[in-house]
């Protein structure tokens, strides 16, 4: 069954990652997104199903899990023709990472949980959906950049992209969405290392760190360049600390 | 059966001398429609064409108006061509700039201004639906098609809605006023007007009025600036514009030679595009609207596929309206020879009717398809045959 569910998201999204490079194929480009996504939604419950605690606690379970919210943020804004060219940076990603979790072991069933303790789960759970809404925002912030630099240029095609304020403003937004759910997650993981009396280790700090500059960029509310190159320095930060999670806590 | 006649000149084969002849307003047109009968006159710049129901041939009256014969010029169409033909004209398919929107209403005011009997009523109304669905099922309208329109959506490109926007209208050149009139019609204010003598123009769009040496000093107060004064020195140098950390500027030169300093696009924050950039984007946009044009095309070849079906089926209505009386004369002849009281005649009334309802509508049913797949004839002289109603 994990077969006939992992093999038509992987056609979903690899579909998607081709299909958004030409504006005649959008639509069929969506409609993988679609099949890909509630084929992938599939798959988790039935992990989810067959798991005897969180079935998303190793490095590569996890790497699945933030596909699907990646695909999940992406779709809110994904069936519009004029996000052709997000969903040109998001699917190959997605499609990418979707094989490496797969090589890694994390869209099997049945897998022993690393992790059964609420608050860790509400930790994965709530810091990996705030990593996704920041992979989002950084796209949107890169495809700011691209087009302002199109329109400095002043490219013909300009008009079949989304205009420049709306980027600017959804990019806000999804931070703004993401950052509390980094914050939830945060307070969650603090509440365990406290019960096991821990102290903070690097991973922690880097990640206390993001959101201070998620923060400061949900409190400033910067504009043009400068909100994009925030996003994308945040996104930096994201991606180390995505990478020393795959180290550090999984194991 | 009624014959649709349409005589007509357009843009397509008739050259601007030739079409201002026949170009009438919208009250000699439709005084034409009357004196031709069961017609429609539709007279725009790009076209005058003449739709007629069975009445007089409509080529001496358009040649008339033009004064010299138009054989070999205008074209004539007759029926499902002619239907087609005004279907592509109601979706904006024929017109000069792929999908525009003015067409549409030219229509419907040509239509809605003479009484038309119902073969013109239904192909007008259906012209209609029909341009109203290509508008709405492809984006062939969407993009602008003008530069003045296209301005206006290159700022709403930088700034999204312009609900609250700002702008600067400097010079008054005809497209300048035409893309401040846009940006008007999407939210924008025109919050300055700065010209040689700026009162009159100020006061058309509600504006401030401002001299040219005050142009640097208002910029820090908009959104958009439109130029397009024939003023053959600069206007405005890169080193006049404040420094924008916030909110972009967004500059529109339309004039030539140019008002704006080009080194103003590497400011940061700033946008400038003159126009040649803009008259890009409008080749840009009508290569998008060919294209969705193409779509339009299959909508209007359904639409002409319906209008053909149920033409045909006006062949069978007067065999299934004598079918019908002939059924009814039979019922109520018969209903009369039986004596019962009040109550049991209306029940046998109902029951009766129901009972030739119900043996009449396959009947019917059928000799329409048979009518939409050109052997209505057959069935009607059969059922006229065995029925009799020939006879009668």
């Amino acid at each position: 069954v994990i077969e006939l569910l992992f093999w038509p998201a992987l056609l979903g999204y690899g579909e998607a990652a081709l299909a958004y490079a030409s504006p005649r194929t959008s639509r069929a480009a969506t409609w993988g997104v679609r099949v890909g996504w509630l084929a992938q939604t599939a798959l988790l419950a039935l992990q989810a199903a067959r798991a005897d605690g969180f079935p998303w606690g190793s490095w590569s379970g996890s790497l699945n899990l933030f596909v699907w919210l990646v695909v999940g943020a992406y779709l809110i804004w994904g069936c519009r023709p004029r996000y052709r060219l997000l969903g040109l940076g998001v699917m190959p990603l997605a499609a990418a990472l979707f094989v490496v979790s797969r090589v890694g072991g994390g869209t099997r069933t049945g897998e022993h949980a690393h992790y059964s303790n609420l608050f860790l789960v509400l930790h994965v759970g709530f810091v990996l959906a705030a990593f996704a809404g920041f992979t989002l925002a950084a796209a949107l912030a890169a495809l700011y950049l691209w087009e302002e630099g199109r329109l400095k240029r002043r490219a013909a095609d300009i008009l079949r992209l989304p205009p420049l304020a709306t980027l600017e403003r959804l990019t806000w937004q999804t931070i703004a969405v993401s950052l509390p759910l980094l914050t939830l997650g945060l307070a969650a993981g603090v509440v365990r290392l406290r019960e096991e009396s821990k102290g903070v280790d690097a991973l922690e700090w880097l990640t206390l760190g993001t959101w201070l500059v998620y923060g400061v960029f949900v409190v400033a509310r910067p504009a043009g360049r400068r909100a994009a190159y925030l996003a994308l320095g945040g996104f930096a930060l994201v991606i180390v600390a995505r990478l020393a999670l795959s180290a550090g806590h999984f194991g | 059966m009624s014959t649709l006649t349409l005589v007509g000149l357009s843009h397509h084969v008739a050259p601007v001398e030739l079409r201002e002849r026949v170009t009438l307003d919208a009250d000699a047109a439709a005084q034409l429609a009357r004196e031709l009968g069961d017609a429609v006159c539709l007279s725009t710049c790009n076209r005058t064409e003449l739709y007629v129901v069975d009445g007089e041939d409509p080529l001496p009256a358009l040649e008339q108006l033009a004064g010299e014969p138009l054989d070999g010029v205008a074209y004539r169409l007759q029926d499902d061509a002619a239907a087609t033909h005004l279907f592509r004209v109601a979706s904006g398919l024929d017109s000069l700039v792929p999908g525009e929107g003015e067409i549409l209403g030219q229509v419907r005011d040509a239509f809605e201004a003479v009484d038309t009997g119902p073969l013109l009523d239904r192909v007008f109304r259906q012209a209609l639906a029909v341009g109203k669905r290509v508008r709405s099922e492809t984006a062939i309208g969407e993009s602008p098609a003008s530069v003045s329109s296209a301005a206006a959506a290159l700022a709403s490109q930088v700034f999204g809605d312009l609900s609250g926007r700002r702008a600067l209208l400097i010079g008054a050149g005809r497209i300048g006023e035409l893309a401040a009139a846009n940006l008007s019609s999407r939210g924008a204010e025109i919050a300055y007007v700065a010209n040689r003598s700026p009162r009159e123009l100020a006061q058309r769009f509600g504006g401030k009025p401002i001299g040219l040496d005050e142009i640097p000093s208002a910029l820090g107060d908009v959104d958009v600036v439109i130029s397009s004064t024939s003023a053959p020195e600069t206007i405005l140098r890169a080193a006049d514009v404040p420094a924008r950390r916030r909110r972009p500027l967004f500059f529109i030169d339309i004039a030539v030679p140019r008002d704006l300093d080009p080194a103003i696009q590497q400011l940061d924050g700033c946008f400038l595009y003159d126009i040649d950039d803009l008259e890009a984007v409008v080749a840009e946009t009508l290569a998008g609207r060919r294209a969705e044009a193409a779509r339009g095309e299959q909508l209007v070849a359904e639409e002409a596929e319906r209008f053909r079906s149920w033409r045909a089926s006006l062949d069978v209505v007067p065999t299934l309206a004598s079918l019908r009386a002939h059924a009814e004369e039979i019922r109520s002849a018969e209903l009369a020879k039986v004596r019962v009281s009040d109550d049991e005649r209306r029940t046998l009334e109902s029951v009766t009717q129901q009972i030739l309802n119900k043996l009449l509508h396959l009947p019917t049913v059928r000799m329409k398809e048979a009518a939409a797949g050109a052997h209505g004839a057959t069935y009607a002289d059969a059922v006229r045959h065995l029925f009799g109603l020939d006879d009668e």
